[in-house]
Order: structure tokens, then C-alpha cells, then sequence
């Protein structure tokens, strides 16, 4: 086998599933704006990938939060900079970690989860069954799950910023010897609006692409229920990966 | 036997194959309207996509479907042809995450603005007329047996009283008995409707209470085409061995 082929064919058949993507997201997206619209399935959505993901969003955040303290203290110690916890656990949570950490969460809990059932409804012909009763499977189950996942990301990033500051600033108070009102002036002081809104901004980035991965391979899953299984994994990977890439992009955008 | 039929569905010279593997090679149909056509023909020899390529599913390689002369459109889920037409899946194709009820009331719900309440006075109504009661149109697809789920599927495809009906393999998976209700079931409604059906089956039973018309697709083409009290005494032998259940063309 030629090796310059392998590449040449790898590299083709990764440009058309990017193709195949980009055209996916272009009509989720005609989904979300043109009518007709479905407020029900959008408000199911909202509940599903947004209020019953708070409690893992919640728990990382806390424990990131908790973590982060713990880290920069002794880190800090070394040059004599251990005040500057409340400061870094702020800053770090709030442009980096809340985001990420919440979405990396989501890509588990929603992309698979969104996955699974599209992949499912696939294989037993419902998404057919819902075309034939002149319904669009776009507008009806993938626009309603995409703008729910664009809606409710920012939302649970915000908690996840709160309470991974909290974490922070538990155990800077209870092991590090901080004194509350200066660790929560600290952090006040610190944070600018801006450092927020670019964290939210890329959570809803976050939101769209998480349940954008779930939709497209639950989507196009093929061969019964090991393609459903096949659909959830390609969907947790894919969410991850362009997860970090987008982080990355956002974060050298926005610095 | 060319008479006063009128064609209301036409498959003209369809081809379709997947991944360079032939399925439909050319398959030339007639649906006459209100008359009833069943498909006949061993598993995997294209029946289910034959159909799908009606339903603009799935898009036919070449030729074409008409649908009262006018070709249907891939992909259109407004193409005023399929938008006639009430389908009953091989595998039922409930949605699990409704009860029973709104799957019945959907295409009223969604597609004709029928008001939520009414909807589901008219779904009820239509889960009456395949023997299911109001209480089962309360529960989830997923509580269901699998006769009871045929029967729903079939309230959701008559609900809107459409004017063509397909039934993929409407009794498959079922007990003798139940296989005979649904049958009967079927072949009751549509009459009532005057619509135009075409079922598909290898249920040769089926075929019998069923069917008005009968043709007999075999590796992508139909191979005979006639009605019902010609298929015993059709001259393809292939027609009766099957029709019989022989594995094998009779000798000589
Ligand atoms: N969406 C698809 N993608 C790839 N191959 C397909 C697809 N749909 C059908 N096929 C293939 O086409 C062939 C015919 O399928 P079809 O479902 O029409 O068979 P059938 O006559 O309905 O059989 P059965 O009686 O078992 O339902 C099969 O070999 C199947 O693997
Ligand atoms: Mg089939």
C-alpha cells in the first residue's frame, strides 16, 4: 500500500465529514430560526440538558474551585505570592476552567445522551416516521436541542463560576488561613466584566457544538444498536476535541 | 388489462442501490386508486425500499415516482403527493418519548393546527376504530405489546384520513390470531376510506384478505404483476412457489 495514498484518503475522508458538519450546523442553524418552531420540545430541552445537569456542573466546579486554591497556595509559596489565591482562583475559573470543565461535563452527560436517543429513533425508522407525518426532523428534534444547549450552557457556566469560587474560597478560609471578607474583596476586585463575558460567550460556543456532535452522529448513525452505541462514543470524543480547539481559539481571540 | 383504472402511484424504471450494491433494478409498478396492492417477495429484495422511494425518503438513482402524475420530490416533507399518504412502519416507529395518544394526534397537532384538545378527541376516536381504548392512548409506546403497537401505528396513519396508505409488513411479529385482526382490521378500514393502499407482506394470508391487486418483486424487478384470483394460477413459477412456500420452483 502506498503510504502517500493512506494519507491522501485520510485526509480526504476528513475534509468531507467536516463538510458534512459544516452543512449539518448550516441547517440546524435554518432550524432554529425559521419557523415553524417547537417551544415544547425547546422547553423539554432546557430542563434535560440545562437543570438536570446542575448538579455535576456544580460538584466539578466545587471541587476544581477547591482544588485550584490548594494548588496555586503551595505553588504560590514558593515566591511568596500565596495572597494572590482569591485573585487566580477568580480569574482562573471564570476565563478558563468554569467553561471548560462545565462543558467537558455536558459533552458526557448531553452529547451522548442526545446521541443515543437520535441514534435510536434512527435506527426503529422514527425519524423517517416523522418526515412521512410532514414533520422536519431538523426543526423538530435538532434545532430545539441546539439552541437549548446554546441557551443553557451560559446559565450553568455562571453557576459553575459561583460556586467554583466558593470552593476556592472554603478552603482558603478553613485550611489556608484567609481571612473572609479579604478573600471575597479580593476576588471582587480582580474580576472585570469582561473576564465573564468572554467565559459565557464561550460556554454558549460550547453549548452549540456539544449538542451539535450528539445530534450529527445520533443523526447519522447506521446498523442497529452497536451504531447507536458507536454514534454516543464518536459523539463524547468529537464534543471533546473541538471543545479544546474551540477554547483555545476563543481564549486567543479574546486575550 | 388495460380498463378504466385510473394510476394514482407509479414507479417508473426505479434504480436504487446502496454503497454499489444494486437493490432496485428498474422496477416498473402501477397503485390503482382505490384499489388495494400488496408486494410480495422474499426478505432483502428491496420491498421496504421500494416504498420509501414513494415516500421521497429515499431518492430513487434514476427513474421515478408519481404520485397523481406528479413526480415526488426527495426530501420534500411538503411534496402534496406524500403528504396524502398515512404510513405504517415495519417496526410500528412510535415515538417513545409521547404517549400513545399524541403520537396518533401528531400529524393533526404539528402539520394541520388541529387544536390540542380536539386532536386528541380525534385520535382517541381513531384508536377506537382499531379496538384500543382511551386509557391505552395514556400510556408510553414502550407499555404497549406488540399487537397493540401495530394498532396504534395504524391509528396514527389513518388519522388524518389520508388517500393512500402503505403497511410495511403489517403483520410480522405477530401471533396468528392477532396477525388476523390486524388483517382484517386493515383491509375493513381501508375499504371504508376508498383510499388506495399498497402493503407489503410475505404473509401469504395477509395477501389474501388484503389485497385487490398483487405483484411480485424479486431481486429489484417485479416479475409478475395481477390480481388476487390470478396469483394461484399465475404463470411465473417463481409466483407460485411462493405463493405455496416452496423453497424451490416445482420440476418440469
Ligand atoms: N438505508 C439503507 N442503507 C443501506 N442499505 C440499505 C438501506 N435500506 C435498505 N438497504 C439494503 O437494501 C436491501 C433491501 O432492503 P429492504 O429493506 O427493502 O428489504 P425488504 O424487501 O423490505 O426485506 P424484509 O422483508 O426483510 O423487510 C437490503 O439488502 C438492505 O441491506
Ligand atoms: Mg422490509
Amino acid at each position: 500500500m502506498n503510504p502517500l495514498r493512506v494519507i491522501g484518503r485520510g485526509v480526504l475522508a476528513l475534509l468531507q465529514s467536516v463538510g458534512a458538519i459544516a452543512i449539518f450546523a448550516g441547517r440546524a442553524v435554518l432550524g432554529v430560526v425559521r419557523p415553524p418552531f417547537f417551544p415544547g420540545q425547546l422547553m423539554g430541552q432546557i430542563m434535560q440538558i440545562g437543570f438536570l445537569s446542575l448538579p455535576v456542573v456544580g460538584l466539578t466546579a466545587l471541587f476544581t474551585g477547591a482544588a485550584l486554591a490548594l494548588n496555586i497556595y503551595t505553588g504560590g509559596a514558593r515566591f511568596n505570592a500565596e495572597s494572590f489565591v482569591p485573585n487566580i482562583v477568580a480569574l482562573g475559573i471564570v476565563r478558563e476552567l468554569g467553561p471548560v470543565i462545565a462543558a467537558l461535563m455536558l459533552a458526557g452527560r448531553v452529547s451522548s445522551g442526545i446521541a443515543a436517543e437520535i441514534g435510536a429513533m434512527r435506527a426503529t425508522e422514527q425519524i423517517d416516521a416523522l418526515k412521512t407525518l410532514s414533520t422536519d426532523p431538523m426543526r423538530y428534534l435538532i434545532a430545539p436541542r441546539v439552541l437549548a444547549g446554546v441557551i443553557t450552557l451560559p446559565i450553568l457556566v455562571l453557576i459553575a463560576d459561583i460556586v467554583g469560587i466558593y470552593g476556592g474560597f472554603v478552603v482558603g478560609v478553613n485550611s489556608l488561613g484567609f481571612d473572609p471578607s479579604v478573600y471575597v474583596r479580593n476576588t471582587w476586585d480582580i474580576l472585570e466584566r469582561w473576564d465573564v463575558i468572554s467565559g459565557l460567550i464561550k460556554a454558549a460556543v460550547f453549548g452549540f457544538l456539544l449538542t451539535l456532535m450528539g445530534c450529527y452522529h445520533g443523526y447519522h448513525a447506521q446498523g442497529g444498536a452497536e451504531g447507536v452505541g458507536r454514534a454516543a462514543t464518536h459523539a463524547v470524543v468529537s464534543a471533546a476535541v473541538l471543545i479544546f480547539a474551540a477554547n483555545f481559539l476563543l481564549t486567543s481571540l479574546f486575550v | 388489462m388495460t380498463d378504466d383504472r385510473k394510476v394514482k402511484i407509479a414507479w417508473k424504471d426505479v434504480h436504487k442501490g446502496f454503497g454499489g450494491k444494486p437493490v432496485l433494478r428498474g422496477l416498473d409498478l402501477e397503485a390503482y386508486e382505490g384499489r388495494s396492492l400488496v408486494v410480495i417477495g422474499g426478505s432483502g429484495t428491496g420491498k421496504s425500499v421500494t416504498i420509501k422511494t414513494a415516500l421521497g425518503l429515499l431518492a430513487p438513482d434514476s427513474g421515478v415516482v408519481e404520485i397523481d402524475g406528479q413526480a415526488v420530490r426527495p426530501g420534500r416533507i411538503d411534496d402534496p403527493g406524500v403528504s396524502q399518504i398515512g404510513m405504517l412502519f415495519q417496526s410500528g416507529a412510535l415515538f417513545d418519548s409521547l404517549p400513545v395518544w399524541e403520537n396518533v394526534a401528531f400529524r393533526l397537532i404539528h402539520s394541520e393546527k388541529v387544536a390540542r384538545k380536539e386532536a386528541k378527541d380525534r385520535a382517541i376516536e381513531a384508536l377506537g376504530q382499531v379496538d384500543l381504548d382511551a386509557d391505552t392512548g395514556n400510556k408510553r409506546p414502550s407499555e404497549l405489546s406488540g399487537g397493540m403497537l401495530k394498532r396504534a401505528a395504524l391509528a396514527r396513519a389513518i388519522v388524518a384520513k389520508p388517500n393512500i396508505l402503505f403497511f410495511d409488513e403489517p403483520t410480522t411479529g405477530l401471533d396468528p390470531i392477532t396477525a388476523d385482526v390486524i388483517n382484517r382490521l386493515i383491509s375493513r378500514l381501508v375499504r371504508k376510506m376508498g383510499a388506495t393502499a399498497v402493503s407489503i407482506t410475505h404473509d401469504m394470508a395477509s395477501m389474501r384478505i388484503i389485497a385487490d391487486d398483487v405483484a411480485m418483486i424479486h431481486e429489484g424487478r417485479i416479475i409478475w404483476k395481477g390480481t388476487l384470483d390470478q396469483v394461484d394460477t399465475a404463470d411465473d413459477d417463481r409466483v407460485r412457489a411462493f405463493v405455496e412456500g416452496r423453497s424451490e420452483p416445482a420440476e418440469g
